[in-house]
């Protein structure tokens, strides 16, 4: 393994990151950002819900945001890259197999996606006013699942990225990421979905978001009832590692003639 | 002493339309079945079939031949980019498929259409393309700006990329190639999209890199590049090498040298035979269509006695192109259509 390469092209992607980092934030955070402020304020203050809420809802939008970024900031310039101008190859011609320029990607995604998360506790913090109770008791909890959200998007953002052509971007965005967000439990608990229907409850399990937001709030609002922290680890190691096998072999299938 | 290159029984199959081909790269593959899957619909190209050469170290080395001959798909084999069916190939004594890193270390490569890093100015990727190859951070700012002056891009380096002319982006890309002083320079169609100037440019770079013992791999449908530039040539067409040697040598091969193309207004049938009687006519190619290839040792003193020929018989004669000694008249020699057909 050539580590002289790998850190080079880190540097490559910070470069680039840091150039865009304002429009990538904007792009990855405001939508979370107002829907806390319209859920976690407005509604709150108003009366219309219930003010512990916003514990319910800060884990899930810092989910959301991660998931999102992670799944951008790797898929979006590869399927650029991987056009027929194949931009990518210049890093592919580079002394190191190839598959370490996959492994490369997904590393700098998971950087993407713990900043994105990371920013989101303080900016809703102050969007939402008083009212929200932190307990990080169990800081190597909060930290394997942030790892493992982490994973999840960035080697999600390899698989879509090497799968879907720069027309299906729109598609991608309506048919996978929308339901995702909406369905992946970031803006109610999975136990809240009983009331609704008990097939529904089950049959979101299938959406990785899910044991995002409940494995976050198990971490930081261990008071809200959550999804037990063992089974959410566990869901996203199995979610993590099928999708790191799906995502190197689409890269593979895609950079060899 | 450069180093050196060697393929063994190369084969290539695609069992889906190769990736630029499906976009319209100009490629010409025609699917075939296989003959032993007729009942099924399979799609199969055969862009390789049996390839083998060498190329000596330090040597500039040309593969000739039309769009879809096979010339890039060597290129992707020899530059670890395509996977080989069967067959293996060299880069000094490195396999290039088994031992990928260390013969990427030893290659530089200009793609047929510049695949540059768009995120990037133009500085920015020589020095991180020197920093993926492990150069210090002096060593890649000395030389981006050498090569940066050499291509004459200084003035915009600092530039994205998106904004370049064609032109800019190839001389980048070569730049690019260079920037960790490879042993060994691959071009595929090096000069497509050049103006005459530029070409002539990339022409003296070639030379001057080459007389640094660097081995230098080119592909082309040029024939006056490869003339020019190559000390051995090997022409390629459906996948199969058909002729190699030095641009002299594959030259003197041509029957007599000169080639006649005439047309008539119906097939020539005995008047072939006459055409071959006439004085310095070395070999007649000619079938059931209305046109003949005459090989000679001479170009215009023959048009008289060919003119005279064919009115005797009663023919008429609609065209006539000489092609002097070159390339384009050995491709021909060698498998009957021109290199731009």
């Amino acid at each position: 393994m050539n580590w002289k390469t790998f850190y080079a092209m880190l540097q490559r992607d910070g470069h680039v990151a840091r150039r865009n980092l304002l429009p990538m934030l904007m792009q990855n955070l405001l939508q979370p950002l107002l829907l806390t402020f319209v859920f976690g304020r407005v509604l709150t203050s108003s009366g219309m819900m219930r003010f512990d809420y916003k514990n319910v809802l800060l884990p899930g939008v810092m989910a959301i945001s991660m998931v999102l970024s992670g799944i951008q900031a790797v898929a979006m310039p590869l399927i650029t890259e991987l056009q027929f101008t194949k931009e990518i190859e210049d890093r592919l011609l580079a002394p190191m197999q190839n598959h370490w320029v996959a492994v490369e990607k997904i590393v700098a995604g998971m950087v993407q996606a713990l900043v994105s998360g990371l920013v989101v506790i303080p900016a809703a913090w102050l969007l939402m006013g008083s009212g929200v109770h932190i307990n990080l008791d169990n800081v190597g909890l909060f930290a394997a699942i942030c790892l493992l959200v982490a994973l999840f998007s960035s080697a999600g953002g390899l698989a879509l990225g090497c799968s879907i052509g720069q027309t299906q971007i729109g598609l991608m965005f309506s048919l996978v990421v929308a339901p995702m967000m909406m369905f992946g439990c970031a803006y109610y608990t999975w136990g809240s979905l009983a009331a609704v229907s008990k097939v529904l409850q089950y049959a979101v399990l299938v959406n990785p978001l899910v044991y995002a937001s409940e494995g976050l709030r198990g971490a930081l609002v261990p008071q809200v009832p959550h999804i037990p922290p063992l089974a959410v680890v566990c869901a996203l190691i199995a979610m993590d590692l099928s999708v790191l096998v799906l995502g190197l072999t689409k890269f593979r299938q895609k950079t060899i003639g | 002493m450069g180093i050196g290159i060697r393929i063994e029984n190369l084969r290539k199959v695609y069992n889906s339309p190769p990736p630029s081909a499906a976009r319209g790269a100009g490629f010409s593959f025609t699917p075939q079945r296989s003959p032993k899957e007729k009942g099924k619909k399979k799609f199969e190209v055969v862009a390789l079939d049996g390839v083998s050469f060498e190329i000596r170290g330090g040597e500039i080395f040309g593969l000739l031949g039309p769009n879809g001959a096979g010339k890039s798909t060597t290129i992707g084999v020899l530059t670890t980019r395509t996977r080989p069916t069967a067959g293996r190939a060299f880069i000094g004594e490195f396999d290039v498929w088994q031992e990928q890193v260390k013969a990427k270390r030893l290659i530089g490569v200009v793609p047929q259409r510049p695949n540059l890093d768009f995120a990037l100015t133009a500085r920015e990727i020589l020095i991180f393309h020197g920093a993926y190859f492990g150069m210090t951070a002096k060593e890649r700012a000395r030389r981006s700006d050498e090569l940066l002056d050499r291509f004459k891009l200084t003035d915009r380096a600092d530039q994205n990329v998106r904004s370049y002319s064609g032109g800019m982006m190839q001389r980048l890309s070569i730049a690019r190639a260079m920037m960790h002083d490879p042993q060994v320079l691959f071009l595929d169609e090096p000069s497509a999209g050049l103006d005459p100037q530029t070409r002539l440019l990339l022409w003296e770079i070639i030379r001057e890199y080459n007389r640094q013992g660097k081995t230098i791999v080119l592909t082309t449908h040029y024939m006056d590049e490869a003339d020019a530039l190559c000390e051995h040539l090997a022409i390629i067409d459906h996948g199969h090498i058909i002729a190699q040697g030095a641009p002299a040598e594959l030259k003197s091969s041509i029957p007599g040298g000169y080639l006649l193309r005439l047309k008539f207004d119906r097939a020539p049938g005995e008047l072939a035979n006459e055409l071959r009687q006439l004085a310095g006519v070395t070999e007649v190619r000619a079938d059931d269509k209305p046109e003949a290839d005459v090989y000679a040792d001479r170009g215009g003193p023959l048009i008289g006695p060919i003119a005279s020929a064919v009115q005797a018989r009663g023919f008429e004669l609609r065209d006539v192109h000489i092609a002097e000694p070159s390339l384009e008249t050995l491709f021909l020699h060698h498998t009957g259509r021109s290199l731009r057909d």
